[in-house]
C-alpha cells in the first residue's frame, strides 16, 4: 500500500493521556474520540490536519497507559501513519492489533520536518521525503506480525485461528 | 548458559522450543483480566470473533475499578457492559461494587494472580503482580479480546535489565522512593520492550507491599514488566490466598542480562517526581516548599494497608492545613475494611482528611479529585503527565504516602521530619 500525507511533528515522550484524555474515555465511540485527538498538546490539532497525514514523532510515543482508545482515536482522526525512533510498547501492540500504520525509524524521525510531504510504501517499509528527496527503509516487522498486518489485525486472525481449531477438534 | 526467571516462565508456557530473545513466541496464559475502560471494546470484539464462550470461566476477571462506582451515564453503561458479559458468559472472576478493589491491588490480593505465571491484563499496571514472581504484562483491548477467545498470546521474548539493590534504606524511604530513584536513572524509556529484575539484599528485606509498588512503576520507564523472584516473603503472603498450584522459579546465576545495573540506597532520600513526567524525581532537599492544594494517598501504587499505615502514623492528632485536601483511597475493600479495624479510617477523619470506597478516580483524571487550573496535587499515583489529574494546566507531584500526609498537613511539598 502507497500512502502520502504532510507531516506533523511531536516531541519525545508523547503520552498516551495527552494523545487521548481520560476525561474522555467513558466512550469508545471513534468519532467522538477522534475530536479530542491532541487536545491536551494543541486545541486545534484535529481542525488543522488532513486525512492522510502523517504523525513523526520523538522518542517513545505512546508512552503510558493501555488505551487501546489512543490509536483509536488517531487512526479516526484521519492519521494514516505513524513514525517515531520508538514507541511505547502497548501502544505498539495497539497499533498494529488495530491497523494503523506504525515505522520505527530514527533517520525519518530525525530528518522529517513539519509540513515535509512523505510517500510510504508500507509493505516494503520505505519511506520518501517528496519535500527533501530523502529516502529511508524501516526494519521489516517480524514474519508473525506481518501475517497480523496483512489480515488487516488481530481480529481477523482470531477469526481464523478459532476456525482452525474448529476443525481441529 | 543459564537463564532469567522470565525465560524460565516463557519456556514453561509455550511450545516453542530453544527460543531467543527478540524471536516472536506464543505464551498460554494463565490469568487475563480487564477494567471498565478497556474491557467494552474487547467485549465487542470477542463477540464478533465468532468464540462461543472464553477459554476458561475460571481464568478471566472483569473489573469495573477506573471510573466505577459509576461516575456518570456513559460510565455507568461502560460497567454494565462488563456485568452483562459476566452473566452471559459466566465469568467466575466478576467484582461488583462493594466487594471490588482496584485490579492490580484486588487480584493479588485474591490469590488470583500466581508465581511463575504469564498473566496478561488489559491494563499497563498489569506489572505489579510482577512482584510475586510471575511474568504479568500489560495489554490494549484488542489483545484481551484474542486471549480470552484463543487463552494465549503473541510475544516478543524480552531482553533483562537486572537492577541490585544495597545499602541501608534512610528513614521514610520506601518502595516508592526505590523506583522513582531509578526510573529518573533510566529515564521513561530507559527500559522500554525489556524486563526489569528487581533484586539484592534491599528487595529481599522489602514487604510484599513495597514490592508491589515497585513493580507497579517498571511500565513507567516503558518496561514490558517487572519482576521480583519469590522468596520466603512471597510464599507467607501466598499462604491462604493461592486459588491455584502454582511453581516457583529463579534466574540462576550465570543468567545473561541485557545488563546489571548496581543502585546504592543508602544515598536515596525520599523522592519527588515533578511533572510532566515520572523521570522527573528529585529528593525531597530539593523539592520542599513547592505549595499544594491536594494531597491523593491511594491508586493501585500506594494504596495497600502499609502505605495508609504510614499515612496514619504521620496524620495521627494533626489537622490537614486548611487549605487543602487530602483524598485517601483504600485500593481494595479489604484494605479498606482492615484499615477500619486498625483505626486508621478514625485517625484520617479526625485529621480532616476525605476518605473513598477503592477506585482509580483521581489518578487517570477520572473523577474523586479531579484539579482546576493552576492547582497542584501531591500524589501517590503513578503517572504526573500533561492533564493526568484534570486541566491541562495543573500540575501532579509523584511521591509516597509518607510524603504525601506530611505535605497535606504543611500545604506545602515536604518530608514527615518537618511535621511537629
Amino acid at each position: 500500500m502507497i500512502i502520502k500525507g504532510k507531516v506533523w511533528k511531536f516531541k519525545d515522550n508523547i503520552d498516551t493521556d495527552v494523545i487521548i484524555p481520560a476525561r474522555y474515555l467513558n466512550t469508545s465511540d471513534p468519532k467522538e474520540l477522534a475530536l479530542h485527538c491532541m487536545e491536551d498538546y494543541d486545541s486545534e490539532f484535529v481542525k488543522k490536519m488532513n486525512q492522510g497525514d502523517i504523525i513523526v514523532a520523538g522518542r517513545n510515543f505512546g508512552c503510558g497507559s493501555s488505551r487501546e482508545h489512543a490509536p483509536i482515536a488517531l487512526k479516526a482522526a484521519g492519521i494514516s501513519c505513524i513514525i517515531a525512533p520508538s514507541f511505547g510498547r502497548i501502544f505498539f501492540r495497539n497499533a498494529i492489533n488495530i491497523g494503523l500504520l506504525i515505522f520505527e525509524s530514527e533517520e525519518a524521525a530525525e530528518q522529517c520536518s513539519q509540513g515535509d510531504i512523505l510517500e510510504i510504501d508500507s509493505t516494503q517499509g520505505i519511506i520518501k521525503n517528496l519535500t527533501k528527496y530523502k529516502i529511508y527503509k524501516t526494519n521489516l516487522l517480524p514474519e508473525f506480525i506481518q501475517k497480523v498486518i496483512s489480515l488487516g489485525g488481530l481480529r481477523k486472525y482470531v477469526k481464523e485461528e478459532l476456525k482452525r481449531r474448529e476443525k481441529n477438534v | 548458559m543459564g537463564k532469567t526467571i522470565v525465560e524460565k516462565i516463557l519456556s514453561a508456557h509455550t511450545d516453542t522450543e530453544n527460543f531467543k530473545i527478540g524471536d516472536i513466541i506464543k505464551a498460554r496464559v494463565d490469568f487475563t483480566f480487564a477494567n471498565d475502560i478497556t474491557a467494552p471494546i474487547a467485549l465487542k470484539y470477542f463477540k464478533e470473533s465468532g468464540a462461543r464462550q472464553v477459554f476458561d470461566k475460571k481464568r478471566v476477571g472483569l473489573i469495573p475499578d477506573h471510573f466505577a462506582p459509576n461516575k456518570d451515564i456513559k460510565s455507568a453503561e461502560q460497567c454494565k457492559l462488563l456485568k452483562e458479559f459476566a452473566q452471559e458468559y459466566e465469568i467466575e472472576h466478576y467484582f461488583e461494587i462493594g466487594k471490588m478493589g482496584i485490579e492490580h491491588a484486588l487480584l493479588p490480593e485474591k490469590g488470583l494472580v500466581l508465581p511463575g505465571e504469564v498473566i496478561v491484563g488489559a491494563d499497563s499496571h498489569t506489572d505489579t503482580s510482577g512482584a510475586l514472581g510471575a511474568f504479568a504484562i500489560g495489554v490494549g483491548s484488542t489483545d484481551f479480546a484474542a486471549v480470552i477467545a484463543l487463552g494465549e498470546i503473541w510475544l516478543k521474548v524480552p531482553p533483562t535489565i537486572k537492577f541490585i539493590y544495597s545499602g541501608k534504606l534512610n528513614k521514610w524511604v520506601s518502595g516508592k522512593d526505590l523506583i522513582l530513584y531509578t526510573i529518573s536513572k533510566i529515564g521513561v524509556d530507559g527500559a522500554n520492550y525489556k524486563v526489569m529484575e528487581f533484586s539484592g539484599e534491599v528487595i529481599k528485606g522489602l514487604s510484599m507491599d513495597n514490592r508491589f509498588t515497585i513493580c507497579n512503576m517498571a511500565i513507567e520507564a516503558g518496561a514490558k514488566t517487572g519482576i521480583i523472584e519469590p522468596d520466603e516473603i512471597t510464599l507467607k503472603y501466598l499462604k491462604g490466598r493461592a486459588k491455584r498450584p502454582y511453581q516457583i522459579y529463579k534466574s540462576d546465576i550465570d543468567a545473561h542480562y541485557e545488563k546489571i545495573i548496581e543502585i546504592d540506597v543508602s544515598k536515596i532520600e525520599p523522592q519527588v517526581a515533578f511533572p510532566h513526567l515520572p523521570e522527573n524525581a528529585k529528593p525531597i532537599s530539593k523539592a520542599k516548599g513547592i505549595k499544594i492544594d491536594q494531597s491523593i494517598i491511594g491508586s493501585c501504587t500506594n494504596g495497600r494497608i502499609e502505605d495508609l499505615r504510614i499515612a496514619a502514623e504521620i496524620l495521627k492528632g494533626k489537622q490537614v492545613h486548611l487549605e487543602v485536601r487530602l483524598i485517601i483511597i483504600p485500593a481494595t475493600q479489604d484494605v479498606y475494611l482492615q484499615a477500619l479495624r486498625e483505626g486508621l479510617i478514625d485517625i484520617f477523619i479526625s485529621s480532616g482528611a476525605a476518605v473513598s470506597t477503592p477506585t482509580c478516580g483521581p489518578c487517570l483524571g477520572g473523577y474523586m479529585g479531579i484539579l482546576a487550573k493552576g492547582e497542584r496535587a501531591i500524589s501517590t499515583t503513578n503517572r504526573n503527565f500533561v492533564g493526568r489529574m484534570g486541566h491541562p494546566e495543573s500540575e501532579v507531584y509523584l511521591a509516597s504516602p509518607a510524603l504525601a500526609a506530611a505535605s497535606a498537613i504543611l500545604g506545602r511539598i515536604a518530608g514527615p521530619e518537618e511535621v511537629k
